[in-house]
């Protein structure tokens, strides 16, 4: 699309809806949201930003692969996932921090399960995207 | 007993898939990764199945959440022999591919996928969680998808769209089952389940549940009335690619067939001759189908269907013997039918078709490489002492005891059907008199490809060979083996307690 | 409610395995895609729908003693989302290679695997 409104608004939107994508992953624990869905929106940002810009405008805004991201986020998980077989609790154990840290609240090795999620979404669905809309 | 380190199997196969993602561009790496892996893989298997065997029923609670409320995963006999069966067969594809897939399908992630394709194969064997089966049936066929399509040209996409068709319906007809399944018994632990389902009022509507697993695992193991996408696709992609299919995928299926219908549902009368008729009509229909083909992997498709007949109709007799000998079955198959595929492909490899007909003289100019294909192509057909004879015996045996004539008689016919495939296979590939083909430009033949891949495409061979022969040979082993998986299915009191009479207090949170 | 989604699941079903009858490509896709909604709505209705009871446990309690909502059949649902999110999305770019590679999204034309090779 090439009205101005949406190109000069997509600009300011991408920062914005990542930032929300990252609130949404961080108070997924208790409340709804989470990885999955925080992900989902991270990579609805750069859809719109593609959709605004052209491709290959927000290939460069990446800056590398996402496909990239999908062994980071897996690497993740599965390490947060094993972490607990260190204490000899079964794979997957909550671990959590004794004492909550500012803002971000009771740290544990979910959060970082979660964290690996977002990061497998983004990459998995920017590159589902990226390969349907270069082949059209 | 709690056991945290029994899901290393499938853990480790993700690592593996992990690790080949970060070397995505780099081929020759991924290679030697996936080999590696595939071996380390192998000893984790060994070492799960000699834990399982010496030490009973091994479970563990999922995030510490106990039976039945959270994920369990339970190792028994059954489940660790079919680990161990996997990570054979995934050792020899995994070496075979390096020596024949093509570097365009490497590119496209041909090495991840497969170790994701293993780790749920694992996963799936490994649960103990009816939902949890869904999930890692999932991620099997997302897999299979992938691998089936990867690079393809026309007949592999069009092969691929009916495979994913049937699959797709295969796993909403299975999520309905377990919709009804949990809105009937409020569970989801098949240890659980094994003890709700009979206390329910309405066993009407449980049959109904019992007959919709019946067809979602019935596609997916491609028995009779449901096997029409399996010979239509399983010949379309690359010989290493259709050998883990050929050898796994259909016998997840069967395995959750059996898992399901000794724990969950015990068959009635109704089900039971139901099971025993589909096992009859599929032996048939594969082996009439064999008849006829002339490219090879097709006939080796058919007979995967006809094959998966004797497995159930092992489940449709219902004694501990007829459930031993179609584990022993289970046993063989999985080893011959990964062989076969890998033999077809190197008989393209070094004749440029798959058409019987076109071929010839193969025993006079590889003979040694001939004798070594022998091996995979008799023991298919059951000649003593190589392993089909025995799993046979065992069920035309149970068949006696329970005057189930018509089932013998089918499986004699089966395995008639069989030899005369393989007879028909061994004259014209082998013995007949070979007419010179004119080469192909795309094909790479065998004695064009360089030492190290023709190697990597004789050991897996050899080492799949070794293992069907140690069935046969020592197949005093395999029996104990399959008799007390066959007394641990048509008894699931020591499963139910190992899950769920488990209060160890160090697994509590 | 129960009544209405035991409808909806019946129609989304049937029209479902209607699409799925059809020679093209597109709607065996949205075929199975009405499929698979009406067996999440399927596990949704038979966990049994209670109205405004979310199984939070009070401070001062140690276990539920009201009734409340199941959140087993959501996870589940979720858990289905996700899986036919990945599945459908590889099932449209492979309609779409089809489509590119055989020149037609006729099903009855889609028969060379049936040929020799």
């Amino acid at each position: 699309m090439k009205t101005i409104i949406f190109k000069t608004a997509s600009t300011y939107l991408l920062p914005i809806l990542l930032l929300f994508s990252v609130f949404i992953l961080l108070r997924g624990h208790y409340l709804p949201g989470g990885g999955f869905v925080g992900g989902l929106i991270a990579s609805i940002a750069y859809v719109l930003h593609s959709f605004a810009n052209g491709l290959d405008r927000t290939k460069d805004v990446i800056k590398f692969h996402p496909g990239f991201l999908m062994p980071v986020g897996l690497s993740l998980s599965l390490l947060s996932g094993m972490a607990p077989l260190l204490h000899e609790l079964p794979f997957m154990t909550g671990l959590w921090a004794h004492d909550p840290v500012p803002v971000l609240g009771n740290i544990g090795s979910a959060l970082f399960f979660d964290i690996g999620v977002y990061l497998v979404v983004v990459g998995v669905v920017l590159t589902i995207i990226f390969t349907i809309s270069e082949s059209i | 007993m709690s056991n945290q380190y029994i899901i290393f199997p499938v853990l480790f196969q993700l690592f593996t898939a992990i690790v080949l993602m970060f070397f995505w561009t780099k081929r020759t790496a991924q290679k030697f990764i996936s080999m590696g892996g595939s071996v380390i893989a192998l000893g984790i298997a060994v070492w799960l199945f000699s834990t399982v065997w010496n030490g009973g029923i091994f479970t563990m609670q999922a995030g510490s959440w106990q039976a039945p409320f959270g994920i369990t995963f339970v190792a028994d006999v059954f489940s660790s022999t079919l680990v161990l069966l996997t990570a054979i067969s995934g050792l020899a594809v995994s070496v075979f591919s390096a020596g024949s897939v093509r570097n365009r399908r490497i590119k496209f992630g041909y090495f991840p996928i497969f170790h994701l394709l293993l780790m749920g194969l694992n996963g799936a064997f490994l649960t103990g969680d009816i939902f949890n089966l869904y999930v890692w049936f999932e991620i099997i066929i997302i897999s299979s998808f992938v691998l089936l399509t990867l690079g393809g040209e026309k007949p592999q996409i069009e092969g691929s769209i009916k495979y994913v068709t049937m699959n797709l319906l295969a796993s909403v007809i299975f999520l309905t089952a377990i919709a009804i399944l949990y809105g009937l018994a409020g569970s989801l632990n098949m240890a659980d389940l094994s003890l709700k389902i009979p206390e329910i009022e309405n066993q009407g509507l449980v049959n109904v549940t019992a007959i919709l697993f019946l067809i979602g695992f019935g596609i997916k193991s491609a028995v009779f009335p449901l096997y029409f996408w399996l010979p239509a696709s399983y010949h379309t992609p690359p010989p290493a690619i259709s050998a883990i299919f050929g050898g796994l995928l259909t016998k997840v299926g069967v395995y959750a067939l059996f898992r399901v219908f000794t724990l969950i549902f015990v068959p009635d009368e109704f089900t039971g001759n139901l099971i025993s008729w589909i096992a009859v009509f599929t032996i048939l229909a594969g082996g009439l189908g064999a008849l006829v083909q002339t490219n090879i992997r097709k006939a080796f498709s058919y007979l995967i269907v006809c094959h998966i007949g004797f497995m159930i109709a092992g489940l449709g007799i219902y004694t501990e013997l007829a459930i031993a000998g179609a584990i022993f079955y289970l046993i063989h198959d999985i080893t011959v039918k990964t062989n076969l595929f890998l033999v077809s492909g190197m008989i393209f490899k070094i004749e440029g078709t798959y058409n019987m007909r076109y071929m010839g003289g193969l025993y006079r100019s590889w003979p040694k490489l001939s004798l070594l294909m022998a091996i995979p192509l008799f023991s298919l057909v059951g000649i003593p002492p190589l392993s089909g004879f025995w799993a046979k015996i065992f069920l035309i045996e149970a068949g006696f005891r329970t005057n189930e004539y018509v089932v013998i008689a089918f499986i004699i016919l089966g395995s008639f059907l069989t030899l005369f495939v393989i007879a028909r296979i061994w004259a014209e590939v082998f013995w007949k008199k070979g007419a010179e083909l004119p080469k192909k430009e795309y094909v790479k033949y065998f004695f064009e490809l360089r030492r190290a891949k023709q190697y990597a495409m004789i050991i897996p061979i050899v080492l799949l060979s070794a293992v069907t022969l140690y069935i046969g040979l020592g197949a005093e082993n395999i029996v104990a083996v399959a008799k007390v998986i066959g007394a641990d299915l048509m008894d699931p009191s020591q499963y139910i307690e190992a899950v769920l009479g488990n209060s160890n207090p160090t697994d509590a949170p | 409610m129960e009544l209405l989604l035991a409808i909806i699941v019946g129609l989304l079903y049937a029209s479902g395995i209607y699409m799925m009858l059809r020679r093209s490509l597109v709607k065996l896709i949205i075929g199975l895609i009405l499929l698979g909604n009406g067996a999440n709505i399927l596990i949704f209705l038979l966990g049994r729908i209670v109205k405004g009871k979310p199984p939070i446990i009070e401070d001062s309690a140690k276990v539920l003693t009201d009734i409340y909502a199941d959140p087993v059949p959501q996870a589940l649902i979720l858990t289905a989302i996700v899986i036919s999110f990945g599945l459908q999305a590889f099932a449209i770019i492979l309609v779409k290679r089809a489509y590119k590679v055989v020149g037609t999204d006729d099903l009855d034309q889609m028969n060379a695997t049936d040929e020799d090779l």
